[in-house]
C-alpha cells in the first residue's frame, strides 16, 4: 500500500460531491441547535458515534471484501430517512466516477454497472479505498472523518462561525475518532466472518427525521 | 476511451465524446457570468430560437432555490423533464468547476431519460468574474455579463471575461440608463480576448440572440462534423 493514497482518497478537495452536503448542518443551524462552536462540537460528536461508526464500519467492511450489495442492503437498513438514502446513493454515484477515474480496476467497473444510480457512499468509500491498496483501518478513517468534517465546513458557511474554531472542533475530536474507528474495524471483521448483521446499526433519529425536513425546503444551501 | 480497459457499467470520465453505447453524446455549453447579468434569460432564449429545430435540455445551478429552473419551466421554454436543478452547498464555482461530479451525473441523467440529444446547456449559478466551467464539465462556454454592472468589467478581464469561447454583453437597452459606455466595453473585451468573439446582446430589444444561437450552431457542427 501507498501511504500517500489515504491523503488523496481523504483530501476534501478530492472531487466527489461532498462539498454541496452539510451532514444534516444546515437543519441544525436552521432549527437553532448548531449557534456557535460548542454546539458544532455536540452535534459532530452525536454523528461521529452513530452516522458516522455505521460508515465506518461499513466501508471497512468493503475493503475486506464484504460482497458490496449486501453492504448497500444493510446500509439501506440503517438510514430510515429516504431523503438520506437518496444523498447517501448520489454521493457514492459521485464518489464512484472519481474512484474509477483515479484508481481504474475492474472490482470499481463492476460496482459502476451493479449501481448505475449508485451504492451508499461509505460503501463505494470502502471499494475505492481498496482499489487504492488502502487497508480497513483506513477507510474507516476516512469514513468518520468525513462524518465530522462535513458538518464543520458547512457549518462555517452557514453561520459565518471562525474557520478556527471549526478546525479545532475537529482537532478536539480527533482521540474519539481514533476509538470509534477502532469499534468499527472490530465490527467490520465481525461482519466479514459471519455477515452483514454483524455491523452496528446506531443512528441520530433527529438526524433522520429533519433531513426529512430539509429535503422539502423550498429554499437551501445545501442538499442535504 | 482513454483507460486501458473497457468498463462495465457507465464510463468513468465524462469528458469522453461517446456514451458507454458507443454514440456521440450530446454538445455541453456552460453559461457562466455574475449574478443578475442575464444568464438565465438568456438560456431561455436559446431554447426558443434552438428547440424546433435540435433536441435540448438544460441544467441549471441555482444556489440555494430552485428559482432559475422554476423560471424555466414558468415559461415554457422546454418539457419539464428536459430540465434539471443541481444543488451547489453554497459554491456555484465549486460545482462548475473543481467538483463537477453533481453536474455530469445531470447531463448523463438527461441523456438517459429524455435522450437522444444534441445539445444540453449547462447554467452556472451567479458567481465573480473568476469563475470558469471545467473542460471536464463542458465543451464550450458562454460568459454573461451586462452594462448595468458597470462598464469597466471587460477592462478588468478576469477568467470569465478573457477566457469564455463567446462573452455576451447583455442589456445594452440600459446603456443610456446606467451611464454605460458600450463603444468602451466592445473595445476593452476586444483587448481582452483578441480574436475570441463578442456578441452585444439586448433581451428585451431582441438583438444579439440570433447572432450567440448561430454561434452555438456553429459550435454543435463542429462537434457532429
Amino acid at each position: 500500500m501507498t501511504r500517500a493514497a489515504l491523503l488523496v482518497l481523504a483530501d476534501g478537495r478530492f472531487p466527489a460531491g461532498g462539498h454541496a452536503h452539510s451532514g444534516g448542518a444546515e437543519a441544525a443551524v436552521k432549527a437553532g441547535r448548531i449557534t456557535g462552536a460548542g454546539d458544532l462540537e455536540d452535534f459532530c460528536r452525536g454523528r461521529l458515534h452513530t452516522a458516522g461508526l455505521v460508515a465506518g464500519a461499513l466501508a471497512a467492511a468493503a475493503v475486506l471484501g464484504v460482497d458490496p450489495r449486501e453492504l448497500d442492503a444493510a446500509a439501506d437498513a440503517r438510514t430510515p430517512s429516504p431523503a438520506l438514502r437518496l444523498a447517501a446513493r448520489r454521493l457514492g454515484r459521485q464518489l464512484l466516477r472519481a474512484a474509477r477515474a483515479s484508481w481504474p480496476c475492474a472490482e470499481l467497473d463492476r460496482v459502476a454497472g451493479w449501481f448505475p444510480k449508485g451504492a451508499h457512499q461509505p460503501v463505494v468509500l470502502g471499494l475505492a479505498a481498496r482499489a487504492a491498496g488502502l487497508g480497513p483501518s483506513d477507510a474507516a478513517y476516512c469514513a468518520l472523518y468525513e462524518s465530522v468534517s462535513g458538518p464543520a465546513t458547512a457549518t462555517v458557511r452557514l453561520l459565518s462561525l471562525d474557520p478556527f474554531d471549526a478546525t479545532g472542533v475537529l482537532a478536539r475530536l480527533a482521540p474519539e475518532l481514533d476509538a470509534v474507528a477502532e469499534s468499527a474495524v472490530g465490527a467490520a471483521g465481525r461482519a466479514a466472518a459471519r455477515g452483514v448483521a454483524a455491523l452496528p446499526a446506531a443512528s441520530g433519529p433527529l438526524l433522520e427525521i429533519m433531513a426529512e425536513a430539509h429535503a422539502s425546503w423550498p429554499a437551501r444551501l445545501f442538499a442535504s | 476511451m482513454h483507460l486501458d480497459h473497457l468498463p462495465h457499467g457507465p464510463a468513468a470520465v465524462s469528458a469522453d465524446a461517446h456514451r458507454p453505447d458507443g454514440t456521440r453524446r450530446a454538445l455541453r455549453i456552460g453559461l457562466g457570468g455574475p449574478v443578475g447579468s442575464g444568464k438565465t434569460a438568456t438560456v431561455a432564449a436559446l431554447c426558443r430560437e434552438l428547440r424546433d429545430e435540435l433536441s435540448l435540455a438544460v441544467v441549471t445551478n441555482d444556489i440555494y432555490t430552485r428559482e432559475d429552473a422554476e423560471f424555466l419551466l414558468r415559461e415554457a421554454v422546454l418539457p419539464p423533464e428536459r430540465i434539471t436543478a443541481v444543488e451547489t452547498g453554497a459554491c456555484p464555482h465549486t460545482a462548475i468547476r473543481d467538483d463537477i461530479s453533481a453536474n455530469l451525473e445531470a447531463v448523463e441523467d438527461l441523456e438517459e431519460t429524455v435522450g437522444p440529444l444534441d445539445l444540453i446547456l449547462v447554467e452556472s449559478g451567479g458567481d465573480n468574474l473568476t469563475a470558469t466551467f471545467s473542460k471536464g464539465l463542458v465543451d464550450a462556454q458562454i460568459f454573461v455579463i451586462d452594462v448595468a454592472g458597470g462598464d469597466d468589467i471587460p477592462r478588468k478581464g478576469g477568467p470569465g471575461v478573457t477566457t469564455a469561447d463567446l462573452l455576451v454583453v447583455n442589456k445594452t437597452d440600459l446603456a443610456p440608463y446606467v451611464g454605460s459606455d458600450l463603444a468602451r466595453m466592445a473595445a476593452d473585451a476586444k483587448t481582452q480576448r483578441a480574436e475570441l468573439p463578442v456578441v452585444l446582446q439586448s433581451l428585451r430589444g431582441g438583438s444579439g440572440v440570433a447572432d450567440v444561437a448561430a454561434w452555438v450552431r456553429e459550435r454543435l457542427a463542429a462537434w457532429t462534423a
